[in-house]
């Protein structure tokens, strides 16, 4: 076919002209159009949906500031405490750019939690939705690499060992475990060869993973269309020119509707940058302004806030919880045998896989530790399983039965307790409140297939919920 | 979804009920960030008795010149004869030495106020309380012990000013076990120092404000700017409010 470029009157103006001339070449138009321009999105957006467009934000604000502290810091174990000081001393709005960078970090998660949140309760993970989910899965998981890797960057005791414990875990794998954490670290301890790798992870490796995978999530998100808070399929009602009568293209609705968000997230940003950036030491760690000394291990250890929960199911895995465990295994064989109706094979699998597990897990078998690794590394992956787990007739919570509810009230309370004790010192008592909210936080994920199909829902408008403002 | 944004917003202030922990109570610095005076003291304090061992690498004499102080000043009253205005402030004790001396070396002291925050209080509260809790003690090689901080490896080094102190304890019954424990009861002076005992801590508080200030000698800068930032934001959400609003008014 040969080459057609549209014509445009001789006397349009130069803008109009130059924008032809790209679009007969490239489609420029074309890919405003389709991912914002002329993308319809639900009208009935609430609160819960400003988290997507913070998210972009947050990860501007993470890169423009990463692009200058990389200017001025050294990946250096002799020189990289002073040279994150000299940032904050020396170069002109240094302690501007650092602060921004550190509260952004914080901010990028209170702001995953809460998209994540968001989907669980209107089913944004549904069909079609499910590849939506999963990259932004991906994007979760490369926030948490990003943030780990970048948490050793200042050099502090908390980064040092918070290092040294998280590497150490690898240890805790048979056979390979002790040389493969050996691998990662690239010497013995947490040295000079772990803090070069994790920068370079910190500044190349994860952040180039993280936009391709950002701009597969919106790609995806664009292609199917926004869920909304009724949970309802917008495309299914259309308008003469094929628009969805409960859709408004986003922009200029959503383009102003989020402006104003991201002001309002910008007050509470700055307002913790500008008067409380350590945020009482969730943000910033009082011990993290001690220089990393291999020779003093502080007494008390904890990963950063946004770890937490993940942490503490780590260290609720002791030995004892281990026949809870089995007992679960056991009894979620059963269920999968008797109540599913998987394919036989399926079945074969899940039971095959529980005696193994069941087994491993035995005194004569593989240590708790080992154990508390596969379920901290389990509860992060389970979330991937969410648009399979859940098998509602409905996908918004708001015309689900009420006791569902009460479901994700109780798993939210449980996953905030979990992240609550991960910063605290262990006792007893707290050891035994975090494996009650380790096994809440199971269940309520390996048994939704059930639950979540239980119950009288109600019925779903065929138009959205909508009050003109 | 009222209520379920009430349960997190509860759960979220959950941490602030920690339970303090325990140790010899922590008393509450008081607040001279703003006191030039008191910084300049402070400043002088540190150079005088802290810089001898201690270093803050982090830290230029010239940026003392936020306090109020001129070039001459810092030159003619806080600088060796061999040091520059815009040297750092480092120590001239070696690391074997100060092993050899005092069976540690002393941290850099350039963020010290930063690293000792904790439950129990704020960094300069943990700083005000330790330079206050210092007692003879003739089992210790320095001769010196510190409530706060129990044997510790700094000698006294504010002595003179505060005169020498012992410690009285006393048998305590624990209520449980019936062990038997020593509690500290308080502390005795048997020389005076050159200051009574309202001006020693005062001349702690000036030297803690300076370590506080020189943890982070941008923090009023930053508390400052941050007021105009705030309200610009706020007049700027405001804006964007209203225009947001003028949009959707046509959205039936």
């Amino acid at each position: 076919m040969a080459f057609v470029e549209k014509k445009l009157p001789a006397d349009a103006p130069a803008l109009d002209k130059a924008l032809n001339w790209v679009d007969a070449r490239f489609p420029l138009t074309k890919l405003w159009n389709d991912q914002w321009g002329q993308y319809y999105a639900p009208k009935n957006f609430n609160f819960w949906y400003i988290f997507g467009s913070l998210a972009m934000l947050v990860l501007v604000i993470q890169i423009v500031t990463g692009i200058f502290l990389v200017m001025h810091y050294k990946p250096d174990a002799a020189m990289a405490f002073s040279s994150v000081e000299y940032i904050m001393r020396e170069v002109p709005w240094g302690w501007l750019v650092r602060y921004m960078h550190s509260t952004g970090a914080s901010a990028f998660f209170i702001i995953i939690y809460l998209h994540m949140a968001r989907a669980l309760m209107y089913g944004s993970y549904r069909k079609p939705r499910e590849l939506v989910w999963l990259f932004g899965f991906a994007i979760f998981l490369c926030l948490m690499a990003e943030a780990f890797f970048g948490y050793l960057l200042p050099w502090g005791q908390m980064s040092y060992w918070g290092a040294q414990v998280i590497v150490n875990l690898f240890g805790a794998i048979p056979f390979i475990g002790p040389d493969l954490s050996l691998w990662i670290r690239g010497d013995y301890v947490v040295s000079d060869a772990t803090l070069n790798r994790f920068f370079s992870f910190h500044v190349i490796a994860i952040p180039l993973v993280l936009l391709g995978l950002v701009a597969a999530h919106l790609i995806a998100l664009h292609e199917v269309g926004s869920n909304n808070p009724d949970g309802i399929e917008i495309k299914e009602n259309l308008d003469a020119n094929g628009h969805p009568v409960d859709g408004v293209p986003s922009h200029p609705y959503y383009t102003f509707h989020d402006i104003f968000g991201v002001t309002v997230f910008l007050v509470l940003f700055t307002a913790v940058v500008f008067f409380a950036p350590e945020m009482g030491g969730y943000f910033l760690e009082s011990n993290n302004f001690i220089p990393a000394d291999s020779l003093k291990t502080p007494l008390h250890i904890a990963p950063t806030w946004y770890f937490t929960p993940f942490y503490s199911i780590l260290r609720a895995t002791t030995s004892d919880f281990l026949y809870i465990v089995q007992a679960g295994i056991a009894a979620y064989v059963c269920l999968v045998y008797l109540k599913s109706s998987l394919p036989a094979l399926i079945k074969m699998a899940f039971a095959a896989a529980g005696l193994v597990m069941i087994v491993g897990m035995m005194p004569f078998g593989l240590d708790a530790k080992f154990w508390g690794v596969v379920l901290f590394g389990s509860s992060v992956m389970i979330l991937a399983g969410m648009p399979w787990l859940d098998q509602s007739p409905v996908k918004s919570i708001r015309y689900r039965p009420d006791w569902h509810k009460i479901v994700f009230i109780i798993f939210g309370i449980a996953f905030v307790t979990l992240g609550y004790l991960g910063v605290e010192p262990p006792s007893p008592v707290r050891n035994v409140i975090s494996q009650v909210c380790a096994v809440i936080y199971f269940a309520f994920f390996l048994l939704m297939p059930w639950w979540s199909a239980t119950g009288t829902f109600k019925p779903v408008p065929k138009r959205v919920t909508f009050k003109p403002h | 979804m009222k209520f379920l944004n009430k349960i997190i917003a509860t759960l979220v202030l959950l941490p602030a009920l920690a339970l303090a922990s325990e140790g010899y109570p922590l008393d509450h610095a008081p607040d001279r960030s703003n006191n030039m005076a008191a910084l300049q003291n402070g400043a002088k304090l540190f150079v005088n008795y802290c810089l001898n061992c201690h270093s803050a690498v982090s830290m230029r004499y010239s940026r003392l010149k936020d306090l109020g102080l001129t070039d001459d000043q810092i030159r003619g009253n806080l600088l060796l004869a061999s040091d520059k205005v815009g040297d750092l402030m480092t120590t001239h004790l070696t690391v074997k030495d100060a092993k050899a001396w005092f069976g540690s070396a002393p941290p850099d002291l350039s963020v010290i106020a930063r690293s000792k925050a904790s439950e129990s209080g704020s960094g300069p509260d943990w700083l005000y309380t330790y330079l206050r809790s210092y007692y003879k003690d003739d089992s210790r090689p320095t001769g010196w012990n510190n409530m706060l901080f129990p044997n510790v490896a700094m000698p006294h080094v504010l002595w003179e000013l505060q005169g020498v102190r012992e410690a009285e304890f006393e048998e305590v019954e624990d209520e449980h076990d019936h062990s038997k424990k020593m509690e500290f009861k308080k502390f005795t002076t048997i020389t005076p120092g050159k200051l009574t005992a309202a001006e020693y801590d005062s001349d702690v508080a000036d030297l803690v404000a300076y370590l506080n200030w020189m943890g982070e000698p941008e923090q009023s800068t930053r508390k400052r700017l941050g007021v105009w930032v705030l309200i610009w934001m706020s007049m700027l959400s405001l804006l964007a409010w209203r225009l947001n609003a003028s949009y959707w008014k046509e959205v039936k």
